[in-house]
């Protein structure tokens, strides 16, 4: 009787086995690459808000500090949102006729809230403070990115826990002097670990990893 | 192990009797079913869960339906995997306003009535949602703590079952339809100035609402106004006219008194004051070392209260002859007014006893009667207290806080009575649900039809509201503008925490609308009121300063009822006192979750166990083991109890320590139209009730029908399995690590040590690995045995906190309540008549945490500080880690338990404290959200936590301030110097789980005259 295979076929079983191993590693790879890159996490992603607001012509350009709008980020987990009467107090003297700002001036005379698009969020269940991390020296921008550049705003860090822990574990390659918190375009210096270490030191950082940090 | 009865025939009880005669009397037990070591009990104590699947609630899905699904939700969970987290909106305010920080929880006191009796409440609101109530330190009637009902009274509010529209005959109807209504009726009446008018409405102690009251009786002088509550204070005030002619107030300073005795009262969990009652009691009872002193305190009573367990002698007896017994102790003491000597039969020596006691601490003893006694104990009472000298001292007097004192069940009789006779044609009817809770013989609902126009103000849609043509949903406490008196008749100023959910109305609007004046706001109608009417020493100030001090502070300064010199008549009107009845006699008690029946669609009320019984979900017709086995019922029997031709049927709950042939029966039952939660749960009590014996009555008809009826009790749920290590353990001190420790104030002076065991002790030095170490903070808890008065109000306030669901009757008999911290129950002595003891359990947060080695996949770790944390979202509800916690305090939500769906429910949460899903375990957390804000506060000023700083929300609720929580590294705080204490033991030391909660034990103090 002859051989139903021939040697050939020895070669489509070698492929077909080392390529199982290759495709399976390729797949979980491209799995990994999706879950990390812009369409899941949002990073760098503009969103649509119902007013195009500019927080490089605000902040950047017009220099406005972080808290003039955002005024509950040194008090409380939530870093607040401006009501309509924040933008009013503006825009009922400039640009008071734009058609940009309709929805603007809609909300204030409607007294209906603008619903604005969320860019960084977490999930439900992890308790993030903002007031505890700008206490001890950690700047809008190490988590929000260059939000001085930003004509429509986008998420620049995916926020996972795993970008949490980087810092967690080694603070001191990120806090900067309390003075700068707000400062939007501040830049490390070339020896940001000896400046972290005696910052660490002096704001008393703890590196806190246990889970009821966060998650509760 | 040893062989078990079958506890489910009464006849055996005399077996157990036996059982627990051989142990002595030294045995702790917590039920029949231990007792009898019923296979059911067994179940409980080997396993976490019982396992039983015919004990599994059964859904209607089958195996094969199971598979299906698990396919099915295997293949979707793989594919929603692939899905982001959608985008979410932010809506700022248009104006923000001024307090508001998003985030961070604002406090605005209030007062909660009860009764028409104010407590003063904090309550924290998020964005202008109410989530949780806190005591207010302020408040005389408060000091910071809570009871239960007002724990729960934010469910109540946020009650998707509350009536939300206004009827008319059955249809939706509109405000302005409903004042041209009373518009019309008001002018009809004008001519007769109101003769036809009738208002019945439940006890008011409200001053602005006693004004326009007077101000519609001025409006139409032959109105008459009608209060009726089925559980009022009829006898108090009965009582005190007996002795003095007028009705007082009185006002008890248990922080004076050395003895108390309790004449059927239940002064620590009922009754106005009873919060405050608790602290002062429990503060005289606070031990620091063999040198403290404690009070004593005496109980006479017929169905077993939480005073009772607390009680260092406790006397049952039958309701009916608490009257002799407490003319005997007059007559003893000297009260000329006791008339002739009741006889009490064998107590002689125990009354002896007491009166000699009461005799050495004249000036600082107290004696206190009942509100379910008649006057003439009350009057009693009085004459005691003025003859041992304590009025002044223990006992004050001030003026009535009711608007007015009246006899409610005559009062309601005299409506009856007019509607009889046709006078009536225009009935309001406010708050009280009469159609379910009047007086059997009244036949209310029948009556009540033929008034011509009939309008009823609730928070329900309920039985009197759907006989009335209209119905207008009433603003809850929390929504509405009022004020109220506290038991001392401090005014607390009623202010809304949120604007009403469905347009109620409160008593005020409607009553300003009936005297012609709408559009005028609940807020303005109260300070318009204060405006002329502010006590005399704020006179001086400026209104604004006042208004805005008082809302501030919920409390009104200067608004206290003085005390007032009384003078006790010479003799008592001879009071026609029934002959005390031979057979059963019948006690009628308002529930002690659900009250009269208004709490009954709160399911947090519904669920947490009722003291003693540990019943959830029901009531049941409570007996001695004695009468039980005379009748030859148990536990689940359904009986018909039959009183003068009238009868229901019950279940049958036997109560150790109850007094022998009485049953006792609880209201609040059997509702019909409460709501989801409360329709058709348990039977109406109301239905044997007269208004001529409202308390109690002899001859009660006890009938067996053979059916049996299943009852939800948690008292042999996460029982701790010690029954292997005692037999094993059997030579060393095995009795002396019972996990709750008791010894006579006596012993503890003369072995102070006496709570510790000593191998346990040197045990913990034996240790493979380094010991756990907490170099910052380290939490602990300390939780002190002789304070708790196992009132449960920190189990609600747990629920309230930590967005705990409830799961229903048939899943609480399948022992899987989801309480994070349960008040285990433990009785020592004969069945008739044991010492109960008390022990709140909650997490452990063990340094050697059995639960965290077991788990896979690490949902269950350790802080640096000490906690034992549980990580939700990594739970994959393999429950090895409940299987493996020798203290049973872990919880599995086996269902999806917590309501997803209903909106009106969302704003209730905690936003600080994840909603859990089902398949996920849970379990205290010693309240790290509270931690976690406090800690990142004092981090925020470069500080360390304050002692005393965190608070957890069954310390905050705490009215005995038996449980204290703190940093144990600093030995100079609270709870570090409460750990120190020589009472100071661990539950179930011996296995070196090394448990952060301690407990302190409990002491009694009894009269060496009675007890050796």
């Amino acid at each position: 009787m002859p051989q139903i295979f021939k040697r050939s076929t020895n070669m489509l079983a070698r492929v077909t086995i080392y390529g199982t191993v290759f495709i399976v590693a390729a797949l979980g790879y491209a799995v990994y690459a999706v879950d990390l890159s812009p369409y899941i996490t949002d990073v760098n992603v503009a969103k649509d808000q119902p007013v195009p607001f500019s927080h490089q012509h605000h902040a950047g350009e017009l220099g406005i500090d972080c808290r003039y709008c955002h005024t509950s980020v040194e008090q409380s987990s939530f870093a607040g949102v401006p009501p309509t009467q924040t933008c009013m107090t503006c825009h009922s003297q400039i640009w008071v006729n734009s058609p940009m700002l309709e929805p603007v001036r809609a909300s204030y005379r409607s007294d209906k809230s603008i619903a604005w698009t969320r860019v960084n969020a977490v999930p439900d269940f992890v308790y993030f403070n903002h007031s505890i991390h700008v206490n001890k020296g950690i700047g809008c921008t190490t988590c929000h990115g260059p939000v001085a550049q930003m004509p429509l705003t986008w998420r620049a860090n995916t926020l996972y826990m795993k970008w949490c822990l980087d810092c967690h574990k080694q603070p001191e390659l990120y806090v900067r002097p309390r003075s700068e918190v707000f400062n939007s375009n501040y830049q490390p210096p070339a020896d940001q670990l000896k400046l972290g270490r005696a910052l660490v030191k002096e704001y008393k950082i703890q590196s806190l990893t246990n889970c009821t940090t966060c998650h509760r | 192990m040893t062989k078990p009865i079958n506890a489910t025939d009464a006849a055996n009880l005399a077996a157990i009797r036996a059982r627990l005669g051989q142990a002595g009397g030294k045995q702790f037990w917590q039920s029949l079913e231990e007792l009898a070591g019923t296979d059911e009990y067994r179940e409980f104590l080997h396993h976490e869960f019982p396992r039983d699947p015919e004990k599994e609630p059964v859904d209607g899905t089958s195996r094969r339906d199971v598979l299906k699904l698990m396919a099915a939700s295997a293949a979707l969970a793989g594919l929603s995997a692939c899905t982001k987290l959608p985008d979410q909106k932010i809506v700022p305010y248009v104006r923000s306003p001024e307090e508001i920080i998003p985030g961070k929880p604002l406090f605005y006191a209030t007062s909660m009535p009860q009764g028409g009796v104010a407590t003063g409440i904090l309550v924290e609101s998020h964005m202008g949602r109410p989530t949780k109530v806190e005591g207010n330190k302020e408040h005389p009637g408060s000091l910071g703590a809570t009871d239960s009902f007002a724990q729960a009274s934010v469910l109540t509010l946020y009650d998707p079952d509350r009536s939300q529209v206004l009827v008319h005959e059955g249809r939706i109807s509109s405000w302005a339809a409903f004042l041209t209504a009373i518009g019309t009726a008001r002018d009809a009446h004008r001519t007769t100035k109101g003769a036809g008018m009738r208002l019945l409405t439940e006890t008011v102690t409200s001053p602005t609402l006693k004004a326009q009251l007077d101000a519609l009786r001025a409006a139409f002088p032959a109105m008459k106004w009608h209060q009726y509550e089925p559980c009022a204070r009829n006898v108090v005030h009965e009582g005190a006219r007996l002795a003095f002619g007028k009705p007082v107030n009185t006002v008890y300073r248990f922080d004076q008194a050395d003895v108390i005795i309790s004449l059927d009262a239940d002064f620590l969990c009922s009754g106005p004051g009873s919060v405050r009652y608790a602290r002062e009691f429990s503060a005289r009872r606070r031990v620091d070392g063999p040198e403290s002193k404690m009070n004593r305190l005496y109980v006479v009573e017929c169905t077993p209260s939480n005073t009772g367990a607390m009680a260092d002698h406790r006397l049952p007896m039958r309701a009916q002859e608490i009257e002799d017994f407490a003319r005997a102790l007059a007559a003893g003491i000297g009260v000329h007014q006791a008339g002739p000597k009741g006889a009490v039969g064998k107590h002689e020596r125990w009354l002896g006893a007491l009166v000699r006691d009461l005799d050495k601490h004249r000036g600082a003893c107290l004696i206190v009667a009942g509100e379910q006694q008649p006057a003439m104990v009350h009057a009693l009472a009085h004459a005691m207290n003025a003859a041992l000298g304590n009025v002044g001292k223990t006992v004050v007097y001030t003026d009535p806080i009711e608007a007015e004192p009246v006899d409610q069940m005559q009062s309601l009789r005299e409506l009856v009575a007019d509607i009889k006779a046709g006078q009536v044609d225009f009935l309001l009817i406010h708050g009280s649900n009469p159609v379910f809770n009047a007086p059997a013989e009244l036949d209310f609902a029948h009556n009540l039809l033929r008034v011509k126009l009939r309008i009823h103000l609730g928070l329900y849609n309920d039985e009197t509201a759907e006989l009335c043509h209209w119905h207008v949903p009433e603003a809850h406490f929390l929504e509405s503008w009022s004020d109220a008196r506290a038991y001392d008749g401090t005014v607390g100023i009623l202010q809304p925490l949120i604007s009403p959910l469905y347009d109620g109305k409160s008593a005020h609007e409607l009553l300003a609308a009936l005297l012609g004046k709408t559009g005028i706001s609940g807020h303005d109608i109260v300070r318009e009121h204060w405006k002329s009417q502010r006590p005399a020493k704020e006179k001086n100030k400026d209104f604004e300063t006042f208004w805005q001090t008082t809302l501030h502070d919920g409390v009104m300064t200067g608004s206290a009822l003085p005390p007032r010199a009384v003078t006790l008549n010479a003799a008592f009107p001879s009071t026609s006192k029934q002959d005390i009845a031979p057979g059963l006699e019948i006690v009628f008690r308002p529930d002690p979750t659900i009250g009269d029946g208004r709490y009954a669609n709160n399911g947090w009320l519904q669920e947490i166990p009722k003291p003693l019984t540990k019943l959830t979900w029901d009531n049941a017709a409570m007996l001695s083991p004695t009468t039980a086995e005379r009748l030859r019922v148990s536990n689940g029997d359904v009986v018909k109890l039959s009183l003068n031709g009238r009868e229901v049927r019950a279940p049958i709950w036997i109560q150790f320590g109850h007094a022998a042939e009485s049953v006792t029966v609880h209201f609040g039952y059997g509702r019909r139209r409460a709501g989801r939660i409360g329709n058709g749960v348990g039977f109406n009590a109301y239905t044997l009730r007269t208004s001529g014996s409202p308390w109690f009555a002899g001859g009660l008809q006890l009938e067996r029908t053979g059916e049996k009826y299943a009852l939800a009790t948690t008292q042999h749920h996460h029982m701790v399995d010690r029954e292997g290590k005692k037999v094993e353990e059997e030579s060393v001190n095995a009795d002396q690590r019972d996990l709750i420790r008791v010894a006579t104030l006596a012993v503890f002076r003369k072995d102070p040590k006496f709570a510790q065991d000593h191998e346990e002790e040197s045990s913990k030095a034996l240790k493979l690995y380094p010991g756990f170490q907490s170099p910052g903070y380290a939490w602990g808890m300390a939780i002190d045995l002789n304070s708790c008065i196992g009132c449960g109000a920190c189990v609600t306030a747990c629920q309230a906190e930590n967005n705990l669901p409830i799961v229903g009757k048939a899943e609480v008999i399948a022992g899987r309540e989801m309480h994070w911290i349960r008040v285990d129950t433990y009785f020592r002595g004969g069945l008739d008549s044991p010492e109960t003891y008390y022990e709140p359990v909650l997490c452990m947060h063990c340094e050697n945490a059995p639960c965290e080695l077991v788990c896979p996949v690490g949902a269950t770790v350790h802080s640096p500080e000490g906690l034992n944390e549980m990580v939700y979202n990594r739970c994959v509800g393999t429950r090895y880690c409940s299987n493996n916690c020798p203290y049973k305090v872990r919880r599995f939500n086996f269902k999806l338990y917590s309501d997803w769906t209903t909106p009106s429910l969302y704003p209730l949460r905690n936003p600080n404290v994840t909603v859990r899903s089902r398949g996920v375990m849970e379990k205290c957390t010693y309240c790290v959200q509270r931690i976690n804000a406090v800690k990142i506060e004092a981090e925020k000023q470069d500080r360390d936590v304050n002692d005393g700083e965190i608070v957890t929300a069954c310390q905050a609720v705490c009215p005995a301030e038996a449980i204290v929580f703190g940093d144990i590294n600093d030995a100079n705080n609270r709870v570090s110097k409460l750990k120190a204490q020589t009472r100071n033991y661990s539950l179930l030391a011996e296995l070196n789980t090394r448990p952060r909660t301690t407990y302190l034990a409990r002491l009694r103090n009894p009269n060496p005259e009675i007890e050796v």
